[in-house]
């Protein structure tokens, strides 16, 4: 049987620019994947290509080994897009009718509009929804049709709390039915909270792809950094557990799991250090630890 | 495949009926224009022993003037704002068959449009007391629906090519002159000499001819002719469409 979504060495450049660089992977039927990067990783490429919104410059992106430009294979999946718009004067049930009408077997109605917590926004044009409504709105969309596949892009983006805690759970139940969930998003807490499968993505490479623990175990969690008066000899790092470090003249950064193993160590070792400062790594500088740079 | 076709055409329909402005704009245009050019004289003979009044030469124009107005307008816009907001990049992504979404959109805009004829027919019926013959009432509608079909390609052009804040003020700026050039509101010969010699090749004449042709108003050429030049302008229409459209997708969806 062939996967629900696979990329084949899949690139895309946009004039110079390569956006994604010989990509592959394949996701099975009834799996919860979430793909993490920052921003301008090449997440949305990648979704865009397994959609057939664009074409890979090299390689193939295939839905249950069709050309996702198919309207037969289009039947299978649903998406939620980062920038797209829908009609503005169709109430929320009207536009839920409409693209339920596209697909050969959808959900009720009534029930996509409710799991997805709208019930009360159902006579409402989609003009006057906020902006956290309308998210669940492009997700009531990518789901009527029931489809086998769903797309979901940044899903989150843009919700406030109470907003997020329903929509994750909505994408939980959705995926409980034995469907493929791939999402992407840039918070490492939401792909942990959601996916038994995590691809990280950066300038347009796969760097890692494993499961949650497998990711939180290589991602350096804290950012240690100091000042010293004397540059400071690169053997005073050794053995230590940092998974990235940079030291440009005086001033040194340290990317780690262990903040107080490192710490201890750096004191034993009478490292002299002014202007510490230790605090939690934000996306982007776990990925560098990630990719092993920085 | 037919449930797809009548809840896209809904859809097309809720989201037209919504736009008061634009319902104003078809509707009621036409009749005030009508009033100020159709009302004086309006049950005189339109020339010395001539069958038919004046009113019922204005209202044939306006009908045609009507009936290309929603076409031009309603493609025309309708694509810009979707476009503006991205709409079209969800529905590429949706399994909605490209070809039901432009049907639909036709088959809103046929009947928008029969509607304002409607309303048109009315309107001069009781104000400027045109009486027509069933069959030319009928005549005179079906023929100006089926020959506006190359300003849905002209519509469709617009659409692609303006951005949705531009798109009313070009397509009025292209399409009410050319609506004078071509004898709609004045009568070609009373235009200034340039343009007397353009007007016959303007989509528009041959148009409004078939709609004075269909009332008994003797036209410059045969309605074989006319249908031929509405022929040539849909093939050139559709092609400007079909080209702005591949350059519009060619730059989002490469």
């Amino acid at each position: 049987m062939p996967h629900a979504i696979e990329l084949i060495g899949a690139s895309k450049k946009y004039g110079k620019f390569e956006a994604l660089k010989n990509v592959s992977f394949a996701i099975e039927k009834g799996s919860l994947v979430a793909m993490l990067g920052p921003n301008g990783a090449g997440k949305t490429t990648s979704i865009n290509l397994m959609l057939g919104l664009r074409r890979p410059t090299a390689g193939k992106a295939l839905i249950f080994g069709n050309d996702p430009r198919s309207i037969a294979t289009r039947r299978r999946f649903g998406a939620m897009l980062q920038e797209s718009g829908v009609p503005q004067l169709l109430k929320v049930t009207e536009l839920v009718e409409l693209f339920r009408s596209y697909y050969p077997k959808p959900l009720p109605a009534a029930q996509v509009v409710k799991l997805v917590g709208l019930e009360e926004k159902a006579g409402t044009l989609v003009k006057d929804l906020s902006g956290g409504q309308t998210q669940r709105l492009y997700f009531a969309l990518a789901i009527c049709g029931d489809p086998e596949v769903l797309f979901l892009d940044e899903p989150t983006v843009g919700m406030d709390v109470e907003g997020r805690r329903i929509f994750l759970r909505a994408i939980r139940n959705f995926a409980a039915g034995g469907k493929t969930v791939l999402l992407t998003t840039h918070y490492l807490e939401e792909a942990d909270e959601l996916a038994e499968r995590i691809l990280v993505i950066d300038k347009g490479n796969l760097i890692a792809d494993g499961s949650p623990q497998e990711i939180k175990s290589r991602v350096a969690g804290s950012k240690i950094s100091f000042t010293s008066a004397a540059p400071l000899d690169p053997a005073a790092l050794n053995g230590l557990p940092v998974s990235a470090s940079d030291v440009s003249d005086h001033r040194v950064t340290l990317m780690t799991n262990d903040p107080q193993v490192v710490l201890r160590e750096l004191f034993r070792r009478n490292v002299d250090m002014s202007n510490l400062e230790v605090r939690g790594a934000d996306l982007e500088e776990a990925f560098l630890s990630l990719t092993g740079g920085g | 495949m037919a449930r797809v076709f009548l809840m896209q055409t809904r859809a097309e329909m809720l989201k037209f009926w919504r736009v008061p402005a634009f319902a104003f704009f078809s509707l009621g245009l036409p009749l005030i224009i009508f009033t100020f050019f159709g009302l004086r004289q309006a049950t005189q003979p339109l020339y010395p022993h001539a069958a038919i009044t004046v009113g019922t030469y204005v209202m044939a124009s306006m009908a045609a003037y009507t009936v290309g107005n929603v076409m031009v307008f309603s493609f025309g816009m309708a694509l810009a704002i979707e476009r503006g907001q991205k709409q079209d990049v969800l529905l590429r992504a949706s399994p909605l068959p490209p070809v039901i979404y432009l049907l639909a959109k036709v088959v809103n805009a046929a009947l928008f449009a029969l509607v304002a004829l409607i309303v048109l027919f009315v309107f001069a019926h009781f104000t400027a007391s045109v009486n027509l013959a069933a069959d030319t009432w009928v005549t005179l509608a079906g023929r100006l629906l089926l020959g506006s079909i190359p300003f849905i390609g002209l519509g469709l052009g617009f659409g692609y090519l303006v951005g949705p804040n531009a798109a009313p003020a070009v397509i009025n700026f292209v399409y009410l002159p050319t609506a004078f050039a071509s004898g709609i509101f004045i009568p070609v010969n009373q235009l200034p000499d340039f343009i007397r010699g353009l007007a016959p090749y303007l989509p528009l004449n041959p148009f409004v001819e078939l709609g004075w042709n269909a009332i008994g108003f003797p036209t410059d050429r045969a309605v074989s002719t006319d249908v031929l030049y509405l022929l040539a302008y849909a093939v050139g229409f559709f092609a400007l469409a079909l080209w702005a459209y591949r350059r519009d997708t060619a730059a989002k969806f490469a």
